[in-house]
């Protein structure tokens, strides 16, 4: 088990530097003026010009800029084209859609799981037909639509959530934009919990609970669920990684300074430190997200050893 | 007449399915008394499973529907109790050992936990208590290093192993009636014998009464009382042990004993039974049998053959019984 974990943080390292080297080269090889596209229309003086090209080593070679941006990263020194220090903009960032992501999994735990539950246990019945439905209906609703929708019905409309995230409501204005992150993995949870609920029913070890006179309440409250949880956690835990990625919509309508909102931001003004530090820690995320998954899985199911 | 202790009386179980009713089960009865084993003998989808279910009440309803009959168990019909009596009586008064243990188990719980559930939750055990039962009945159906051993998970134990697990967990509430389907169908041929020989021990030791459940005549000799042969979703035939193997009264039986591999007809041709099973959906009229049957008369495709009763507790369903026991035909 430890060599294995040696063995993937490895990797993750081998990933991290690869993946973040192709976004390097992406970022840059398309050329560019990065000094003038800051300054916008203005024109830029030889000076000026000098002391940019000076400080983010522009003159330099690829490689040795790429390794100039390795060494800031882990230093925690790097500074956008702004001036800005890019870490203070990321702490921000990545709490911001730290939180969305956290009320996105918590609606779908609860919202999700549950009914999936119920419709296992009800399979066939109306609940069960009406939840697929529906679920459908959801699945087929892109974000681009559903956050705006969502915006107007509950924040314009209703007026039971605030309209766009504000500093001064920090918690209450980022439920709306929690809930719709949420809908979208609510419904593929509910699907599979449903689907890995009805197959552990049938299993032959539940009839083997059954007939040790346990109740029904043990039977599928312990032996079914215990069983059926594997896959579910492991698609929340992957799910939650996506989530802190794939916020840029939503976080583009609710005007969230999340990552995914910054990240947008950096990429229209071609602020390059800025978007790799950005992208960087998103391959970070995903990397360690996907091995808690695998730890956790071999955790919840005694037959997963890892060498 | 005296009260048997469990008694499946005039069974009929029909599955609901997308083709149409199968009429699985179709009359069956059989008794079992305090102490005894009965075999329950026949072909992959006789019914033989299906009627154990029935007795435990793990029938899958939908889409199995049990239509007529009575199971007696002390003289109560388990059919018409409720479902907290009916359920206090699985495990604690008739328990059971399935045919694959492996799935039959839970995978992700320790086999002492899984021992040891029954104990702590139905009675009220406390967790070191009910763990150190677990290691005594995984010393008593003779897994080596019980004690070591009660904190692995079912994959880790060999196939014979995890059947005696299975044992084990079904032995922990003292039932008085073991069911065992098909519990060494799953495993190699040494293993069978050993398993059958511990299930033999330990009816004899905790005085339990015994259905087992198999298809393969052969192991059956030394440990049943009684066997009752089924042939879709009928008894065909119902003898002592002895009687049965001596002289078959059913050709269906008559069969299965030629199927039987014998050491003193080493190199002789093997007989099968020739055919296949009954479509259940549209089983055949008269005797199910008929179709396969090399004694079939024009009677025996337009009348069904009544139970007859032989004396000495034989009954068998055939137009012919008699002839055949007398050795007429
Ligand atoms: N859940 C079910 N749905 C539909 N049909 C079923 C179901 N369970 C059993 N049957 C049918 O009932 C018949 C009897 O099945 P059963 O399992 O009792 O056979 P068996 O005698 O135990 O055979 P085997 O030796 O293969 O275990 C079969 O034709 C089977 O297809
Ligand atoms: S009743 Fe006829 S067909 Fe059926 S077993 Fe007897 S002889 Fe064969
Ligand atoms: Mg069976």
């Amino acid at each position: 088990m430890f060599r294995y974990i040696v063995r993937r943080l490895l990797q993750g390292v081998l990933t991290f530097f690869g993946a973040t080297f192709v976004v390097y080269c992406l970022m840059f090889a398309g050329g560019g003026d990065p000094i003038q596209a800051l300054a916008g229309e203005k024109p830029v003086t030889a000076q000026q010009r000098a002391a940019l090209t000076e400080q983010f080593h522009l003159d330099d070679n690829f490689f040795a800029r790429y390794l100039y941006f390795l060494k800031d990263f882990f230093t925690g020194n790097l500074k956008s084209y702004t001036g800005r220090d890019v870490f203070e903009n990321v702490g921000s960032a990545l709490q911001l859609t730290g939180k969305i992501a956290l009320i996105a999994i918590i609606f779908t735990i609860v919202v999700g799981v549950t009914l999936g539950i119920v419709a296992a246990l009800r399979r066939g019945g109306i609940f069960d037909t009406s939840s697929l439905i529906l679920t459908l209906v959801v699945i087929g609703i892109p974000s681009i639509v559903l956050a705006p929708l969502a915006q107007y019905l509950f924040g314009i409309q209703w007026k039971i959530f605030p309209v766009n995230y504000t500093f001064e409501k920090p918690f209450v204005s980022l439920i709306l934009p929690g809930l719709v992150l949420g809908t979208l993995s609510l419904a593929t949870a509910m699907r599979l919990t449903r689907a890995s609920f009805f197959d552990n029913l049938r299993a032959d070890y539940v009839r083997t609970a059954t007939s040790k006179g346990l109740t029904r309440f043990r039977v599928v409250g312990v032996h079914v669920l215990r069983n059926s949880l594997i896959p579910i956690i492991t698609f929340l835990g992957v799910e939650l990684g996506n989530l802190m990625g794939g916020a840029i919509i939503t976080e583009g309508v609710f005007n969230i300074p999340g990552i995914g909102g910054q990240l947008y931001k950096a990429i229209g003004l071609d602020d390059g430190p800025t978007v790799i530090t950005f992208v960087s820690l998103l391959v970070v995320i995903y990397i360690v997200a996907n091995l808690v998954v695998d730890l956790l899985y071999a955790v919840l199911d005694p037959r997963i050893r890892y060498e | 007449m005296n009260e048997h202790l469990l008694e499946v009386d005039n069974l009929f179980i029909e599955f609901h399915t997308r083709d149409g009713v199968s009429k699985v089960i179709n009359g069956v009865s059989y008794h079992l008394n305090a102490g005894e084993t009965l075999a329950v003998l026949g072909e992959s989808g006789s019914g033989k499973s299906v009627t154990a279910q029935a007795i435990m009440g793990i029938l899958d309803m939908p889409p199995g529907k049990i239509t007529r009959g009575r199971i007696l168990y002390r003289g109560r019909d388990l059919l018409t109790m409720s479902k907290e009596e009916r359920r206090k009586v699985r495990g604690e008064e008739i328990a059971m050992v399935f045919q694959d243990a492996l799935s039959s188990l839970n995978p992700v719980f320790t086999v002492g936990n899984q021992i040891s559930e029954t104990l702590r939750k139905r009675k009220g055990m406390s967790k070191a208590d009910a763990m150190k039962r677990a290691v005594e009945l995984m010393d008593q159906v003779k897994i080596p290093g019980a004690k070591e051993r009660v904190k692995d998970y079912p994959h880790q134990f060999s196939g014979g192993m995890r059947q005696r697990v299975m044992i084990a967990m079904s032995l922990a509430m003292d039932p008085k009636v073991l069911i065992a389907d098909e519990p060494t169908t799953a495993l190699d041929v040494t293993v069978q014998a050993q398993i059958m020989d511990l299930l033999a021990e330990l009816r004899r030791d905790l005085n339990m009464a015994m259905i087992l459940i198999t298809h393969d005549l052969g192991v059956v000799a030394d440990v049943a009382d009684r066997i009752a042969v089924m042939y879709a979703g009928r008894i065909v035939e119902h003898a002592d042990v002895h009687a049965l193997y001596k002289n078959p009264a059913h050709p269906y039986t008559k069969g299965l004993l030629e199927s039987i591999p014998r050491l003193d007809a080493k190199g002789t041709e093997l007989a099968t039974i020739k055919g296949l099973p009954p479509n259940l959906l549209r089983p055949p009229t008269g005797c199910a049998f008929h179709p396969r049957c090399k004694y079939a008369q024009d009677i025996c495709v337009t009348t069904t053959p009544p139970l007859l009763d032989l004396g000495g507790g034989r009954t068998s369903a055939c137009h012919f019984a008699k002839e055949l026991l007398d050795g007429r035909i």
